[in-house]
């Protein structure tokens, strides 16, 4: 069993009472400490920010070709905090109790309640930045409401809250950079991590345009790299968004936790084509005031328009009136998978359903519509060609979110001492399944407010030694095998290219480990995948050098990561014999059809040790204990 | 529904930021307008790749209108012809069957070509360094409702904030000046009560670091605004310009 090293006491005290049992590093000799931060999205930009702040020396890489273009940029709807300002019955313990149960009673306690008390604290900190946060005429903070909670405690920015919320973290980063307490390294990939006598002690990176492969040493290494959503090719994620860096960490001793936790966003645009590179999301947001229906009849073709109310169903009101459209993402899914599976879908494919807004526009007005969801609604156009002021909207979810990740402990480090892995990177706080507007609060909670209290701690029992760590040999031997997969994706020079591969390995990974799962299914996908990977590895055609800027060959080094990680991600949908939040093991479901637990097996974290390439991983436990929370069925209804 | 097309595209080919560059022709046939343009150049890039010819380099990313990394000049407009529309939400329908395409990067003093349609925008960062923040540390700040903010001052925040940092405004501008990137960032903060202390250091040092990039000055061609995704408005040049004669008049 893993010890996640949670606090003793009572579950509101344990952060308060153990942020004064860490240990502190005294400010003149924090400067002698080097810190590395892979990632500069929320959670990498706050805690390279905050670090630097405090005085360490920071180094902070991205692959992109500046900081602020991370992938948390592109979040729509908005922020959670338990800030009450609307008096609607909001607190840290609700906050707490709706991510408990929002996650499926399958993340840690005294995790999720932390991540409630810091939230309040994250809004301050972005208003004082200047993130343009919405308000009303009086001059206060405006909140909406997201899936999963019935109060209004969602901060937003139009319709663009991630980019202004990293907006604030890159420019916190560009304040230190400009001081020179964080080192930039912008278009810089990790491609290892570097662990020496069982301590994480750096990273190999590659320069993206020049190629040069580089070590880089440090007293801690942070990894704030993302998720793995574009496992399945097809994803609401940016392109560049890749598992390679946890997934290098993993084969380098660190254990990657829960990855069969993906959470599928049920509001996105349909897929339309072959050639089709991405998925663009429509924000949970717009089921604040947009309806979800499909025909009551199977293969009805007429307009929208033509068909009368009661040969509608508006199907997630009818199901859950409780909470209407606004359940969870992982119910809102499955259900419309449901009604698409039955011959009730939309459109050319018949894989959409109905978001519409007529109701709310004869209500509340255009204007008001407008105001709320303007550029949701121009986007949708842009792509669709539609117009969803008077037309509906058409839906279908896609890959969104990956709950899974790096196993960390209480202090979000690693198995491997030294190594930290913050926001969407780690597995830690939204269990099976993640609501809306969380992960932007988990993100910047882990930077701002988590990290630089814990990193701490370590540092201060550590001696500062990352001047000579690159001298020893064990970066020479990494950035060597770096060299040699770079030169022999090179000479491969065989018939396929990098996208063939890659969407022959999320196809399967979509249909058969996707929004439903079953064992026959998932076997199955497990025997392709070793034979996907060995052709890709003698039939890859990858031209150019990797001496200069060669946009296949870093697809190919991600795809050929993808392709290992994907088997882990089979495997462990495959072991867990139940179906919790956004894992829906087709044998395990309750009589309505709604995710069956079974918490006498499977009430723990599996966290799984690499042991060579095909070769079965070892699963380590760790046991989650509910002792605030009762376990129960969710219920939306 | 979706047409197919049959286009011709002159797209600017150079090895490196040392190398001369040059256009190459190439047929783009039976392209589903349905598709994106970078979904059109990674079809190119494919069958390029399929012909043993190294695919064209561009940066892109997020592919939703927000990552601000995609960019390319189409047939002299900086991200195509449609208004307030990034490169990758560009989509083929708006273009005609037979239509010849001029594709090539960012051209600018201060964003040099480092391959094909790719750009370093790294410029843009350092001016963000020279004053683009408020000076509040973790764990400095007050209650989120400490301060009001009138809502006509926070809705002119937000219209400067949208800025993705694409850089189209520079591409635009006949002297490749970056008037209309550094006075969204300026009006953003400076307008903001949180970012009023620092409002003169700030329109100083940050159009100082502009015109040390190598941008030039602002001639009122206007071209930056109509090039811009976001649809930022020339009016917060006037603004900037305000502040910055302000900050001047102090003698700081």
């Amino acid at each position: 069993m893993l010890d996640p090293k949670i606090p003793s006491g009572p579950l509101k005290d344990k952060w308060d009472d153990h942020k004064f049992n860490l240990k502190l590093v005294n400010p003149s000799n924090r400067r002698k400490y080097r810190v590395i931060v892979v990632g500069t999205g929320l959670a990498g930009a706050s805690a390279a920010a905050s670090l630097a702040e405090m005085g360490y020396q920071v180094d902070a890489f991205c692959f992109q070709d500046s900081p602020r273009r991370a992938h948390s940029i592109a979040a729509q709807g908005g922020i959670n905090a338990a800030k009450n300002y609307p008096n609607d019955g909001d607190s840290v313990r609700r906050l707490f109790y709706d991510t408990i149960k929002g996650g499926d009673f399958r993340s840690r306690e005294a995790n999720v309640y932390r991540l409630a008390q810091v939230s309040n604290n994250i809004i301050d900190q972005c208003v004082a930045q200047g993130v343009p946060f919405a308000r009303e005429y009086g001059g206060y903070l405006d909140n909406r409401s997201f899936g999963g909670a019935q109060v209004s405690r969602t901060f937003y920015a139009r319709g663009q809250t991630g980019q202004q919320l990293l907006l604030g973290a890159y420019q916190a980063l560009m304040k230190e950079a400009g001081k020179k307490t964080v080192k930039l390294y912008p278009r810089t990939e990790m491609l290892d991590l570097v662990v020496i006598d069982g301590v994480a002690r750096g990273i190999v990176t590659r320069h993206l345009i020049t190629g040069v492969i580089e070590s880089h040493g440090a007293d801690a290494v942070v990894l704030a790299t993302g998720g793995y959503g574009n496992a399945f090719y097809l994803s609401t994620n940016a392109k560049g968004c890749n598992v390679t860096a946890t997934w290098r960490a993993h084969k380098k001793g660190a254990l990657f936790a829960n990855p069969c936790f993906t959470q599928i966003h049920p509001t996105c645009i349909p897929v339309h084509g072959d050639y089709q590179s991405k998925l663009t999301l429509m924000s949970e947001g717009l089921r604040n005031d947009g309806r979800v229906w499909v025909p009551k009849t199977p293969k009805d073709q007429r307009k929208p328009k033509d068909i009368p109310e009661a040969q509608r169903d508006y199907f997630l009101e009818r199901k859950y009136p409780g909470f209407g459209n606004l359940v969870p993402r992982d119910i809102a899914s499955r259900s419309v998978k449901e009604q698409c599976d039955a011959g009730r879908g939309v459109g050319d494919t018949g894989m959409a359903v109905y978001l519409d807004f007529a109701e709310s526009i004869s209500r509340l007005g255009k204007d008001i519509i407008k105001e709320r969801y303007s550029n949701l609604f121009d986007m949708y156009e842009k792509i669709t060609g539609e117009n969803p002021y008077s037309t509906p909207m058409m839906i279908y979810p896609a890959v969104h979110y990956t709950m899974g990740g790096l196993w960390v402990d209480y202090h979000l480090m690693s198995n491997v001492p030294g190594l930290f892995v913050l926001g969407e990177a780690n597995f830690s706080d939204h269990g099976a399944n993640r609501l809306g507007a969380s992960a932007l609060m988990q993100g910047l909670a882990d930077g701002y407010f988590i990290a630089p209290y814990t990193i701490s701690d370590y540092l201060a029992r550590v001696k500062p030694a990352a001047k000579d760590a690159v001298d020893h040999p064990e970066f020479k031997k990494t950035e060597h095998d770096i060299h040699e997969r770079v030169k022999k994706l090179l000479s491969i020079k065989g018939k396929r290219t990098v996208d063939d591969f890659y969407r022959q390995l999320g196809h399967l990974l979509w249909n058969k480990c996707g929004m439903t799962r079953n064992a026959t299914g998932l076997k199955e996908a497990l025997a392709k995948i070793p034979k996907i990977r060995e052709e890709f590895w003698r039939n890859v055609s990858v031209l150019g050098s990797g001496e200069d800027f060669n946009q296949a060959l870093e697809r190919a080094g991600r795809v050929a990561d993808f392709l290992e990680f994907g088997e882990l991600l089979v495997t462990d949908a495959l072991q867990r014999e139940e179906s919790c939040g956004g894992h829906f093991r087709e044998e395990y479901q309750t009589p309505e059809g709604e995710a069956l637990r079974r918490d006498e097996q499977f009430s723990y974290v599996a966290a799984w040790q690499f042991n060579g390439v095909g070769q079965a991983p070892t699963l380590h436990k760790e046991e989650l204990k509910f002792e605030e929370v009762h376990l129960a069925q969710r219920s939306y209804q | 529904m979706s047409a197919a097309i049959n286009l011709t595209l002159k797209i600017w080919r150079q090895k490196n930021a040392r190398s001369q560059g040059r256009f190459e022709t190439y047929k783009a046939d039976g392209i589903d307008t349905a598709m994106s343009f970078l979904e059109m150049l990674d079809v190119i890039n494919d069958r390029l790749n399929k012909e043993g010819q190294e695919p064209i380099a561009f940066d892109h990313d997020c592919r939703e209108g927000i990552c601000g990394t995609c960019g390319a000049v189409v047939n002299g407009r900086p991200h195509g012809p449609l208004k307030g529309t990034t490169l990758c939400q560009l989509h083929m329908r708006h273009f005609k069957d037979g239509q010849t395409l001029v594709i090539e990067p960012w051209r600018a003093k201060g964003f040099p070509v480092l391959k094909d349609l790719a750009v370093d925008r790294s410029a843009f960062d350092r001016v963000m360094q020279s004053g683009g923040f408020v000076s509040v540390k973790t764990g400095q700040a007050p209650d989120a409702h400490a301060v009001v903010v009138a809502k006509d001052k926070a809705d002119i925040a937000m219209d400067t904030a949208e800025c993705i940092g694409c850089g189209a405004c520079v591409a635009a501008c006949p002297n490749a000046s970056a008037m209309l990137f550094v006075a969204a960032k300026v009006v953003h903060l400076n307008i903001l009560p949180q970012g009023e202390v620092e409002k003169d250091r700030r329109a100083l040092n940050m159009v100082k670091q502009m015109d040390a990039e190598g941008f030039g000055n602002c001639s009122n061609a206007y071209q930056c605004e109509a090039a811009c995704p976001k649809e930022i408005s020339v009016q917060h040049i006037a603004r900037l310009n305000k502040y910055h004669r302000q900050a001047s008049s102090k003698g700081e």
